[in-house]
């Protein structure tokens, strides 16, 4: 019990890391992917900040009255990732919005059937 | 949504306000929460905002393409000139010790400008995204 | 925020996953709030709750609304999550407990940057010191990917707006 309670939010991770991870591989439409993507991608934000937060501290800055801090570290490190993230994102959907205009559609399987069909006509 | 009274009213009344706090953001980030990363996207928000109730040419001729472009080189630049400003004036790349009178100004200042290349690449990319997706809409829609 | 997730699996309406990605991101950034982490809630408010929101639903209208119905229940895909999930479970008994004043994380560089930042760079916020100044190499290198990331989506769809 005790290892459910004070490691709560490592189990939250897991669950968004899966669920992202499901989405990413089960669903067939780019856009859901890229979703998916997305979420496990701020699940590995969880990861990094929740290590650095100690229980009776404060954000990390510095003022009169205040002697704990939680790890600024983490916090630097995320905030460029998610930046880095929301342009990795517009970058994936400018491809998703690229295929769509060649393929006239986005998903996966009718994307690979007409791949195939046009291997065939070539041969 | 041009013609909605209720969103064109609140969407110049906030704007303003919008643009101030990304400001703030950006200049009081050495004290309090904040930097050039949340500054740029909160600007980019506040005319994504306007785009998005006024139509994209109203917000194209508020903040022209061009300069849009220019705004999001020109961050990177003042962030390498930075470094470059370091090992002019006899320190190492990207250090700030040698830019002020003593250690503490100069990393106040080497941070301030860096915040600001940050904050100006930020906000000029988010704009530019916005920029591309809408416009691809607009285009296909004519066709 | 678990529900949410599950909630955006099973979503076939593409504007509602949207949506739904968009309340997952708020609550995102409440939780940080409440780990103390201000300045990177800040940002996911802003960037998640927000821009993203915007580009996702720009884009959503370039491709338009609904989602194919898989042909097959997608089993395989569910068996290999769980058991991810599984060996993921099995090395988080490995990992400091939470909010452990001891563990490495606190120990090593951080208690130096908190010491310290204040009296070297006159700026009291320690996660803006470290941004710019201990790690200025490291946010150089974010910048230019988040330029890089700009010029590739200009590069992709600029083409049809010359003519």
């Amino acid at each position: 019990m005790s290892v459910v309670g004070a490691n709560y939010s490592y189990w939250i991770t897991i669950v968004l890391m899966v669920g992202g991870m499901y989405i990413l591989i089960a669903r067939g439409n780019l856009l859901k992917k890229l979703l998916g993507l997305a979420v496990l991608q701020s699940s590995v934000y969880l990861l990094y900040i929740a290590p650095g937060k100690l229980i009776g501290g404060t954000a990390p800055i510095i003022a009169e009255g205040y002697a704990v801090y939680s790890n600024p570290l983490p916090h630097v490190l995320i905030l460029t990732a998610i930046v880095v993230g929301v342009a990795t994102l517009a970058l994936g959907l400018a491809i998703v919005v690229r295929i769509r205009e060649a393929y006239g559609s986005i998903e996966e399987e009718e994307i690979l059937a007409r791949d195939r069909a046009d291997d065939d006509e070539a041969r | 949504m041009k013609d909605d009274l209720i969103l064109r009213v609140v969407s110049k009344l906030t704007m303003p306000f919008m643009l101030l706090f990304a400001l703030y953001v950006q200049f009081h980030g050495d004290f309090g929460p904040g930097g050039g990363f949340q500054a740029g996207v909160i600007a980019a928000a506040a005319i994504v905002f306007y785009g998005i109730t006024f139509g994209l040419a109203a917000a194209q001729r508020l903040v022209p393409e061009i300069v849009v472009e220019r705004l999001l080189a020109a961050g990177v630049l003042l962030y390498a000139g930075v470094g470059l400003a370091g090992i002019l004036l006899g320190g190492n790349y990207l250090d700030y010790f040698v830019l002020g009178a003593d250690t503490v100004a100069g990393q106040h200042r080497g941070i301030f400008w860096v915040e600001a290349g940050v904050g100006l690449t930020v906000a000029g990319v988010m704009l530019k995204l916005f920029y591309m997706f809408a416009s691809r809409g607009r285009d296909a829609g004519d066709a | 925020m678990a529900a949410t997730v599950v909630a955006l699996a099973l979503q076939r309406n593409l504007f509602g996953a949207v949506v739904l990605f968009s309340i997952y991101s708020f609550l995102m950034a409440t939780v940080l709030v409440a780990l103390d982490a201000v300045d990177v809630a800040m940002t996911e408010a802003a960037v998640g709750a927000g821009v993203s929101t915007v580009l996702l639903l720009g884009a959503l209208y370039l491709v338009g609304g609904m989602e194919a119905k898989p042909l097959v229940r997608p089993l395989l895909p569910l068996v290999l999550s769980i058991a991810v999930g599984a060996v993921l479970a099995y090395g988080m008994q490995g990992l400091p407990g939470f909010s452990d004043p001891q563990a490495p994380i606190h120990v090593h560089v951080a208690a130096r940057y908190l010491a310290e930042a204040p009296r070297e760079t006159g700026v009291p916020n320690v996660v803006t010191a470290v941004l710019a100044s201990y790690r200025g190499y490291d946010t150089l290198g974010e910048t230019v990917v988040v330029f890089t990331a700009g010029a590739g989506v200009i590069a992709l769809l600029r083409r049809r707006k010359r003519k």
